[in-house]
């Protein structure tokens, strides 16, 4: 049932209306400039709305109904205390424009959170700018590459991205006008050493590097590296995707990375919201701290105040129409202030501790591990290629199967280079209790795979709708409900 | 521990489990010269009632003030039942809806939404958001540039909010992609058609057409699609949403219409909290829509032949595609997208054509108001919507200063944007503004110019016979 559904010509929510004026409008707007069809929205009362939301959320997986270990996204529990401080009514009101006295309190938290950041990443400088992951690579790499053109640098042509990285790291090279050149990744789930040296050179901008990697390992190499790539005149630039791993126990700043976006929808705790909004936040090395992103926070004499073009006439420039995801960058700060020094350090420890208690247990029920003489980081690979084999039960099918024992699906197919694997991360917040129910339903699920493998292949069988036809929704594309004729 | 569970019990018996004697044990592949000294400029943590102490007395110092600045960001009325939905934990902590099944509230949802905006825009199809209406704008036009296929230059008008231009600027100029800035009337304070003639036969990509513009003043946008489409240009709409329940939708603009439609969602339930997290909307042909950036949701069935709704069209996406997907966006504003469609639906068309047209009127009574303070005149001639120019005989920062004193935020400062117009200010007021507010703000402002030929408040009355 749609929304459309339940309309009816005519019905209204009077007390959501503002008050008609008591004289007519003054300067009426010329007819020429009138719509003359009426938008097709619905026509509901506040309750029809109401319960039809209501409803529709009850079919959502989430974190506050359910153990969500999706690999790489880092959904650990969102304090409610960070969404209902940040939207203090005071704070909700005031405009992105209003000066900068009107805002010190608000002011005042970005300028913390700048400087913790500043400090968990051991850079020299850091904006808030960034609205999103991507968005924070796109800023790093535009850094990178007015870096090289300051110097007159004209050569460098490449942005270097190992090929287990995230799609975003070569879309966003390609968004600065660069090529992405793909790093082929050795058995261990190491940057190839030797490829990496074949293609550095003066043609080099950078290298982007998730460390731990996307594989769920620690880049061992890493100071390795950073020689061959600053030798070779490239920055190094640190995807922060997966820093929950390292949270207060290295720095990407001491491992030699130039530049840094943070996930704070992944570290930080702010909510993913169906999708967003996230905030990725850029941390720099000196030598790029001319580039940063507008706006920076300052502060002088106790106040506070944004920085503008006039300020860092060097900047990338503007991000956003303001200031950023400012409510998400309030719901990171107050994550932070609770958590504290001695928290940020107990987060990397707990999602380390859970990731790799997790990945014996499941081992010891039968799994395969991608890379079973690595430590897990927060997160680790199971391939099910043998499986698939044997049974003919694909890593989707066993995702599928899970969502019908109350879990959500752990990340499937990604990395593309580990055939059928799933990235699971359970996170520091889930109890023993949570990965032990979880490592039981696998349990279960490794005895459907051989003794009924059909209830895996035709799964889910309990949510909302079962497995959907991808293929028809590409080909006949119904992207917008209309009215019948 | 904040946020982590586990007791004394839990961690000896996961230690055990795995077959080390400490959690430090587990980072023993990090090489040591790497592990941290320490964190010295985070404090240390507190506690929910100390957090909550502290940010009740920050967002009391930064208090509450009576505002008329618009300038992309707009103060609407947001029903309380749309933050208290949004706000679930089934829509607020969950993520993208890449495993359909477990996600169909969100897609169907999004499914919702998508259509909402197409009606809206008189489009076909809409997309499931990208960061801001500023980004928004800088996607489209790389995506008119990919359809257009030869040309790389795109015609902006000044009348674009400066801080949009920015932002395109920013995130194309290295794909070597040329903005043009076309000039304004002064009088009338939109682009002028005639003055297009000068780039006949430039070979443009498209022209972004605003509406209305940053000056609240509605542009010609028939004759300015109408003109752009003769030349073998796209037309690249940049549209408030809450506007177009009283507005030609840009799907009918000269006829044929827009091409891509983008806007900020902000005014569509969104509080203003400093600058977002708001949303930016993108609507297109469907015949273009492989080349649109961002999520897509479409319609579909489930193995039993059920209703259901999918992510698709994901091979336009940065995690099928990589360097050539459309765009790098992942993750996008998913949540204030739930904000919007939640309060669209508690409006209705009529409802939100009510919230334009009370905006529209409150605007034209303030600007009648104040233009007959003596000090203050109307910069433009052009019929506008819910904001307008005011051109003032004081410095205007001093004036906003001493509004604000009063408690009044009184606009948006034109002078470092638009130098050429002198001391200008632009005004916003919408459905939120009571008759006691416009005469606030006109009493207040009479008194700062130290005129008292007329009561300003006979002003406001006289202006609404």
């Amino acid at each position: 049932m749609l929304i459309f559904d339940l309309s009816q010509p005519g019905r209204r929510n009077l007390s959501q209306a503002p008050r008609a004026a008591a004289e007519p409008d003054p300067d009426a707007i010329p007819a020429d400039f009138l719509r003359q069809s009426r938008p097709v929205l619905p026509e509901v009362s506040e309750l029809d709305a109401v319960r039809h939301y209501t409803n529709l959320s009850r079919k959502n997986y989430s974190i506050d109904t359910q153990f969500y270990p999706l690999g790489s996204c880092t959904m650990k529990y969102n304090p409610r205390a960070c969404n209902y401080l940040a939207m203090l009514p005071q704070f909700l009101a005031r405009h992105p424009s209003a000066p900068s006295d009107t805002g010190q309190g608000f002011l005042a938290c970005m300028y913390e959170l700048q400087e913790m950041l500043k400090d968990v990443t051991g850079m020299a400088g850091v904006s808030l700018a960034p609205m999103a992951g991507a968005q924070g690579e796109f800023a790093g790499v535009a850094m990178i590459r007015a870096y090289h053109s300051a110097r007159g640098d004209n050569a460098r042509t490449e942005i270097l991205v190992p090929n287990a990285a995230h799609g975003t790291n070569p879309a966003s090279a390609v968004m600065c006008g660069y090529t992405a050149r793909e790093i082929h990744t050795d058995s261990e789930g190491n940057v190839d050493l030797a490829a990496l040296r074949a293609v550095v050179g003066p043609h080099t901008a950078g290298l982007m590097l998730t460390n731990p990697s996307t594989l769920g390992v620690f880049e061992r190499a890493i100071m390795e590296i950073r020689e061959i790539v600053h030798a070779a005149g490239g920055l190094l630039y640190y995807d922060g995707a997966n820093l929950n791993a390292i949270l207060g126990k290295v720095k990407p700043g001491d491992m030699g990375f130039d530049v840094i976006h943070m996930n704070l929808h992944k570290t930080f705790s702010t909510p993913h919201g169906g999708g967003g909004p996230g905030a990725g936040p850029v941390g720099v090395a000196t030598r790029l701290l001319p580039y940063l992103p507008l706006p920076v926070v300052v502060q002088k004499d106790d106040a506070y105040r944004l920085q503008d073009e006039q300020d860092l006439p060097h900047s990338i420039g503007r991000l956003s129409a303001h200031a950023g995801n400012a409510g998400v960058l309030l719901r990171a700060y107050i994550y932070a202030k609770l958590l504290g020094r001695e928290g940020m350090q107990r987060v990397a420890e707990f999602a380390t501790l859970n990731a790799n208690y997790l990945m014996i247990q499941l081992k010891r029920a039968g799994y395969t591990l991608a890379f079973p003489a690595r430590r897990a980081s927060h997160e680790f690979i199971i391939t099910l290629k043998d499986l698939k084999d044997k049974t003919g039960v694909t890593a989707m099918d066993v995702a599928k199967r899970l969502l019908d024992k109350g879990f959500h699906a752990p990340t499937t197919y990604f990395p593309l280079l580990v055939p059928e694997c799933l990235l699971i991360e359970p996170t520091e917040t889930e109890s023993r209790q949570t990965l032990d129910a979880f490592v039981q339903a696998m349990k279960e699920i490794l005895a459907e795979a051989h003794h009924s493998p059909d209830v895996l292949k035709s799964a889910p069988h309990t949510t909302p709708v079962r497995r959907l036809d991808d293929v028809k929704a590409a080909r006949e594309l119904n992207l917008t409900w209309k009215p019948a004729a | 521990m904040p946020f982590i569970p586990h007791t004394k019990e839990d961690i000896d018996a996961m230690l055990a489990v795995i077959g080390v004697a400490s959690i430090d044990e587990l980072f023993d592949e990090i090489p040591p010269a790497l592990r941290s000294a320490g964190l010295k400029h985070v404090p240390s943590g507190m506690n929910e009632m100390e957090i909550t102490r502290l940010m009740h007395e920050r967002a009391e110092r930064d208090g509450r003030r009576l505002n008329f600045i618009g300038a992309g960001a707009y103060e609407h009325h947001i029903p309380a039942a749309v933050w208290q939905i949004a706000t679930r934990g089934e829509f607020y902590s969950a993520y993208t809806p890449y495993q359909a099944e477990a996600s169909q509230g969100t897609l169907q949802l999004l499914y919702e939404y998508q259509s909402m905006m197409a009606s809206l825009t008189a489009m076909d199809v809409a997309n499931a958001s990208l960061y801001d209406g500023a980004s928004a704008l800088a996607e489209a036009v790389l995506m008119a540039v990919r359809l257009h296929k030869t040309s790389r230059r795109v015609l902006m008008p000044a009348t674009i909010h400066p801080a949009y231009r920015k932002v395109v600027h920013a995130l194309v100029r290295d794909q070597n992609i040329e903005l043009v800035t076309v000039p304004y009337c002064a009088r009338r304070g939109h682009t002028i058609p005639n003055a297009l003639e000068s780039y006949q036969g430039g070979d443009y990509a498209a022209l972004v057409v605003p509406q209305p513009n940053f000056f609240g003043v509605l542009e010609p946008v028939d004759e300015l699609t109408a003109w752009a489409k003769a030349n073998g240009m796209l037309v690249v709409a940049v549209v408030n949403p809450v506007s177009l329940a009283l507005l030609q939708p840009p799907g009918v603009w000269a006829g044929g219409g827009a091409d891509i439609v983008v806007g900020e969602g902000q005014p569509l339930g969104v509080p203003l909290a400093s600058g977002g997290p708001y949303f930016g909307f993108m609507a297109c042909r469907k015949a273009h829509v492989r080349q649109m950036p961002g999520r897509i949701v479409g319609a579909t069935v489930d193995r039993d032949g059920k209703p259901g709704y999918t992510l698709t069209l994901q091979a336009r996406e940065q995690h099928i595609r990589r360097s050539k997907a459309t765009s790098n966006i992942c993750t996008n504003q998913g949540l204030a997208v739930t904000a919007a469609t939640i309060y669209m639906a508690l409006v209705g068309a009529d409802g939100l054509a009510d919230v334009a047209r009370a905006s529209h009127a409150n605007a034209c009574r303030l600007a009648q108001a104040l233009a007959k303070l003596p000090g203050v005149s109307r910069a433009f001639s052009g019929p506008v919507f819910h904001e307008f120019v005011v051109q003032l005989t004081e410095p205007v920062e001093s004036v906003l200063r001493s509004l604000k004193a009063q408690g009044i935020l009184g606009g948006f400062a034109l002078t470092r944007d638009y130098p050429e117009l002198g001391d200008a200010l632009l005004v916003c007021a919408t459905e939120t503004k009571c008759d006691d507010d416009l005469m606030r703000y006109a009493d207040g402002l009479q008194r700062i110019l130290g005129s008292c030929v007329v009561a300003a408040s006979s002003a406001l009355q006289s202006s609404t016979i």
